[in-house]
């Protein structure tokens, strides 16, 4: 494989509620919810942000970072189960607004949380194939989570925006593999014209998660004939912060390896955006050459692993736009009027 | 706002691509088909602006237009760019204690309204303050 990410960005809205005023609203024990689901806070998105604009600051923080033409990026895929419409693409809005229409392809796609993570897939083959030069992956989400359900605590809103091109001195890590893990396993949904989705509670860990999760990775490993040492960093799914943890340790990683990814904790779960910031978060720090472990996981249900090996160019590059850590830091608190505001639950 | 007239004018809303005359130089946002300086003289061309400007002026809106009722209190600026047009936009994701004028502000993508409920959404230029 000879394909390699060229540039990435991030954004995170600055809004987030705390895990202790929601729980406040619906009478349960906040310390209970917190050490159940390790997560503190999460993000929420202004009145004026939605999945479109969120992707559009993460796809112009990816191509100043990326440092091209973006008349030069023939596929933008974005992958979200918030688009805005339901029949009009968001893909076409963000490929306006970073100036590459209109000589290019694009779509948007949805696999519940992982559609972010099967667009770096479509791109990588367009690239490989020839028919493209870059192509744009993007995960955005401004997740819709129940008013009273477990959800509410960790449905976050967020993007990552991954560039991809073919191997050479602009790449600044090489894509040396990919493996999928699918099967059709009805954990998590969402009906047609239906506001929140529903989930089968405990169903969706050990048959759903883990399973697909732990799949992909061994799947991966398999083919690349690597173990869990030859990653300095391992970056899964975070619906919540004790999956992810609990997944690299069945998979023979350290929390060492894990944790550097991991946001669940202070930005909740962003759901498409969830996979594609942890390992944004992780390129954030990794030296050259170091070997990265990504594995996203979709409801419904399947999981996308990638190992990627950081290359010398992203010490030039990661500099040029926002880090995770920023859009992480810097955050306003909203209590619960102000959120159910925000996230029109209020019926007026 | 009818849908023609928003899809025209995406390139300016999206992109802040306004027009520069070849004949004095002079930017100007919006666009406009004659230089007002150069008037038959003037060749206009479009072009994108910087999306980096400061605070000229401001308002806080208490009592809010129509679709906005659910941001008040928000601040409404004249932001004078630096490519030189100046551009009325609200300021984004702020308290409105913290807007200074001469404040430093960059132009992000958020969305402006929609027709109604099952109709178009209206993406475009909102300011926000570039925090030190």
């Amino acid at each position: 494989m000879d394909v390699g990410i060229v540039g990435y960005g991030v954004y995170i809205p600055r809004y987030r509620i705390r895990v202790d005023e929601i729980a406040k609203v619906w009478g349960e024990n906040p310390e209970r919810v917190k050490c159940g689901l390790l997560v503190e806070e999460k993000s929420v998105p202004g009145p004026d942000e939605d999945t479109a604009t969120i992707a559009v600051e993460a796809a112009r923080n990816a191509v100043k970072q990326a440092g091209i033409d973006p008349q030069d990026i023939g596929a933008i895929y974005i992958g979200s189960e918030s688009h805005p419409y339901a029949v009009k693409p968001t893909a076409t809005i963000v490929a306006e607004a970073i100036e590459a229409t209109p000589d290019l392809t694009a779509a948007d796609y949805e696999f519940a949380c992982k559609a972010g993570t099967a667009a770096i897939q479509t791109c990588m083959g367009l690239v490989e194939a020839g028919m493209i030069k870059y192509g744009m992956a993007i995960g955005s989400d401004t997740a819709q989570g129940a008013p009273g359900d477990a959800l509410e605590y960790t449905a976050a809103a967020g993007g990552g925006a991954f560039i991809v091109g073919k191997n050479g001195s602009e790449t600044l890590a090489a894509i040396e593999g990919t493996y999928s893990y699918t099967t059709d396993t009805p954990d998590f949904w969402r009906r047609d014209m239906r506001p929140y989705p529903r989930h089968g509670g405990r169903f969706t860990g050990k048959p759903a998660y883990y399973k697909h999760v732990l799949s992909a990775a061994n799947g991966l490993l398999r083919q690349l004939q690597l173990t869990p040492q030859d990653f300095a960093y391992a970056v899964f799914h975070q619906p919540n912060g004790k999956f992810p943890l609990h997944a690299a340790k069945e998979l023979g990683f350290s929390r060492e390896q894990a944790a550097p990814g991991l946001l669940t904790p202070t930005i909740g779960n962003t759901y498409s955006g969830s996979t594609m910031i942890g390992l944004a978060a992780v390129l954030d720090q990794a030296k050259p050459g170091d070997r990265l472990l990504a594995v996203s996981y979709g409801s419904g249900a399947g999981s996308d692993a990638f190992s990627i090996v950081v290359r010398d160019g992203i010490e030039d590059k990661r500099d040029a736009a926002p880090k995770v850590l920023d859009y992480v830091n810097q955050k306003v608190y909203i209590d619960y009027p102000i959120y159910a505001k925000f996230r029109r639950l209020l019926v007026k | 706002m009818a849908v023609p007239r928003f899809w025209r004018e995406i390139p300016n809303r999206y992109n802040l691509v306004g027009a520069r005359c070849g004949n004095c130089n002079k930017i100007l946002f919006p666009p406009r088909s004659i230089c007002p300086f150069c008037r038959r003289m003037g060749k206009l061309e479009p072009y994108r602006l910087k999306r980096k400007g400061k605070v000229f002026s401001y308002t806080v809106v208490h009592v809010a237009a129509e679709g906005f009722e659910d941001q008040v209190p928000y601040v409404l600026a004249i932001i004078e760019l630096e490519d030189g047009p100046s551009l009325t936009a609200q300021i984004t994701d702020c308290n409105p204690d913290e807007v200074k004028i001469g404040d430093e502000v960059e132009m992000v993508f958020r969305r402006m309204g929609e027709e109604s409920q099952d109709g178009v959404i209206y993406y475009g230029f909102k300011g926000r303050l570039i925090k030190p």
